[in-house]
């Protein structure tokens, strides 16, 4: 996967929580890359380790219990895991900065929004209040926040989901960072606003050309919006490759079940349940030894559940952590 | 706003007349004859049935809560049985005092327990925070009276530094002052400390610090005005009780304050020195409770009654 150059490149990536039941490897083994101007997304249900492998790359894991044990996190070749907090500090907010799943919960309740959204340029370019003000004012007013003269000394309460979310986006880009996380951007939203929140961040991008990690369970907006995608399962990497291949022949049986639980309007005739993945993300306190998704998987052989397979490439740039890649994933 | 404060204030004409009659009452059961104290033990009981006639201490105790009552609006608490003057004077009299014991105590409360509380919290279960919080616990439980022996064995008697008691220049007001705030002291840092870890848990506190700020704007940028709400509300009934006069304190300073005028009219059965002094405490707690609403909702614009911009 060539592209041009890589903004991020994280390599082997280990993020454990210390728990009374031991020491839990949320993120165990994560290895991707981001590149300038394009979206990469990470895919996954809830407790695959998406939004902590987001954290890690902002240095904000809750420390303790948690802690980036291994790997490296390159930042325009610099690596972020070996930063101290205060150096680290330095490129938050400025060079990468992030964008949290609540709006709700995300924006101080009692500072104006204006206020926050000015704050990075305070911090990191040393503006004055009033410059901070007029760019803090532009930028509200780029994010789409009607009358953002007057929306400027408004409080996070009296705005709807959508416009909170809004100014997250606006605070997380006004020091034009190269790198933008996204952590599930749009669950919080209704679904009109949503389409409306990810055409804004598309938009973003195009125009400042920062490179943008993704963090959704929402195939339809990776579809969307994604040149590469990363699918998580259990902490591990378990497919990756560009969007279309992916979305065309996906090769993990754990993508295949992503992929029909989709729900399929083209075809009309088809009544019926929804498709699901039988089974539960398994608890990272008890691990199979084998291929993590081997007890849900239909096709798991006696090998799966021995294992852990490797990342096989079955394409050009796309890789399959599964025994039977080779199959094609299918028996 | 204006229409907020007179709401409440309407509000508290029943906890104010509820109160006058609980205390009414009371004095109504307690054994002992204010006359014949007030005369001595000898006076004839002639003399006395005459004198309870002249203070209408004769009149069914209906008829003399409605006049209780209907001299207070007129601003009249009656006259001291003990002093001979009246009751609004004493307690005008006595009020400065008080007021600046109050304001210089909660000073002390806040300058220790506020920072003791953020230094704590910034390091939970750290020997800075075990160091503080033990303070604090000896603070809460030390009754005020012994710290304040204590204080003056130290600073007068064997220091020398500060006088033992009265209240005749500011540094008289140093040691009741620091009595009386070291024990709140310990509460404010308490709360101070919960009501942070708290506060540090929430999302806004992670965006802060993707911004990239370091953790001390965190902490004062961010997270303290939200974690002072609690501890705003505490202390600004804490103060309508300090400014009700500290009973102990005054007592054992030798202040001249509300405080020591409601020990001296228990004392003296004074009744209507009394009710003057329980009803201007009532007064006071009412007017705290005011006050605190109206700081959380300058420190909280959620509960802002004006509903602030924007809407």
């Amino acid at each position: 996967m060539d592209r041009g150059n890589a903004v991020l490149q994280v390599r082997n990536l280990r993020t454990e929580f210390a728990t009374r039941r031991g020491i839990v490897p949320a993120v165990d083994g994560v290895s991707f890359e981001v590149f300038e101007g394009k979206v990469t997304g990470l895919v996954g249900e809830s407790g695959c380790g998406k939004s902590v492998t987001a954290l890690s790359i902002l240095g904000l894991v809750t420390s303790p219990p948690g802690r980036v044990a291994r790997g490296e996190i390159l930042f325009e070749g610099r690596d972020l895991a070996r930063m101290t907090p205060r150096e680290m500090g330095a490129f938050r907010g400025r060079d990468l900065s992030m964008i949290f799943q609540e709006p709700m919960t995300s924006l101080n309740p009692v500072k104006t929004v204006g206020n926050q959204v000015g704050e990075p340029l305070r911090v990191h370019l040393g503006l004055s209040a009033r410059e901070a003000r007029r760019r803090a004012e532009e930028m509200l007013d780029l994010v789409g926040i009607p009358e953002p003269q007057l929306r400027y000394g408004a409080f996070p309460h009296q705005l709807s989901g959508g416009l909170r979310q809004r100014v997250m986006i606006a605070m997380a880009l006004i020091c034009s960072p190269k790198l933008l996380v996204a952590d599930e951007p749009t669950t919080a939203l209704d679904v009109t606003i949503q389409a409306q929140v990810l055409d804004l961040m598309m938009g973003l991008k195009n125009r400042l050309g920062t490179a943008i990690v993704l963090i959704t369970h929402d195939l339809g907006v990776v579809a969307e919006t994604c040149d590469d995608v990363y699918v998580m399962y259990a902490g591990h990497i378990v497919e990756q490759g560009d969007v279309y291949r992916l979305f065309e022949r996906p090769g993990h049986p754990y993508t295949q079940g992503l992929l029909r639980c989709v729900p399929d309007a083209s075809k009309p005739g088809r009544r019926g349940p929804l498709a699901s993945i039988e089974g539960a993300v398994p608890l990272l306190t008890a691990l199979p030894p084998g291929c993590r998704f081997a007890p849900r998987c239909p096709w798991a052989q006696e090998l799966c559940h021995r294992q852990i397979p490797d990342l096989v490439a079955v394409g050009e740039g796309h890789l399959v952590r599964c025994w039977r890649a080779e199959e094609g994933g299918k028996p | 706003m204006g229409g907020f404060i007179v709401k409440r204030l309407a509000v508290s004409v029943p906890v104010l007349l509820g109160v006058t009659f609980l205390i009414f009452m009371l004095l109504h059961v307690v054994p002992g004859d204010p006359v014949a104290l007030m005369m001595g033990e000898r006076m004839s009981p002639e003399v006395i049935d005459r004198v309870r006639a002249q203070m209408h201490l004769d009149d069914p105790w209906p008829v003399r809560y409605v006049r209780f009552i209907s001299d207070a609006l007129r601003g009249d608490l009656g006259e001291s049985y003990k002093l001979r003057r009246p009751v609004v004077g004493l307690l005008r009299d006595a009020f400065p005092t008080t007021l600046k014991l109050a304001l210089a105590a909660a000073l002390v409360a806040w300058c220790i327990g506020i920072p003791a509380g953020i230094l704590s919290a910034v390091r939970p279960y750290s020997l800075v925070d075990n160091f503080f919080m033990g303070l604090a616990l000896t603070g809460v439980s030390t009754p005020v009276f012994w710290t304040a022996l204590l204080f003056q064995y130290l600073f007068s008697l064997k220091l020398g530094w500060l006088p033992v008691a009265g209240f005749y220049s500011a540094k008289h007001l140093i040691m009741p002052a620091l009595v009386l705030g070291w024990s709140s002291s310990g509460l404010v840092a308490r709360l101070t400390r919960s009501s942070l870890l708290d506060v540090m848990r929430h999302d806004y506190i992670r965006t802060a610090r993707a911004k990239g700020l370091r953790q001390g704007p965190v902490i004062l940028r961010h997270a303290l005005k939200n974690a002072l709400l609690p501890v705003v509300t505490v202390m600004a009934l804490q103060i309508a009780f300090l400014l009700s006069g500290s009973v102990i304190t005054e007592s054992v300073f030798n202040i001249p304050g509300v405080g020591r005028i409601a020990v001296g009219a228990i004392q003296n059965r004074d009744m209507p020195l009394l009710q003057g002094a329980v009803l201007f405490t009532t007064v006071l707690v009412i007017l705290g409770n005011l006050a605190a609403d109206l700081l959380y909702g300058w420190l909280d614009p959620r509960i802002r009654r004006d509903g602030g911009v924007g809407r």
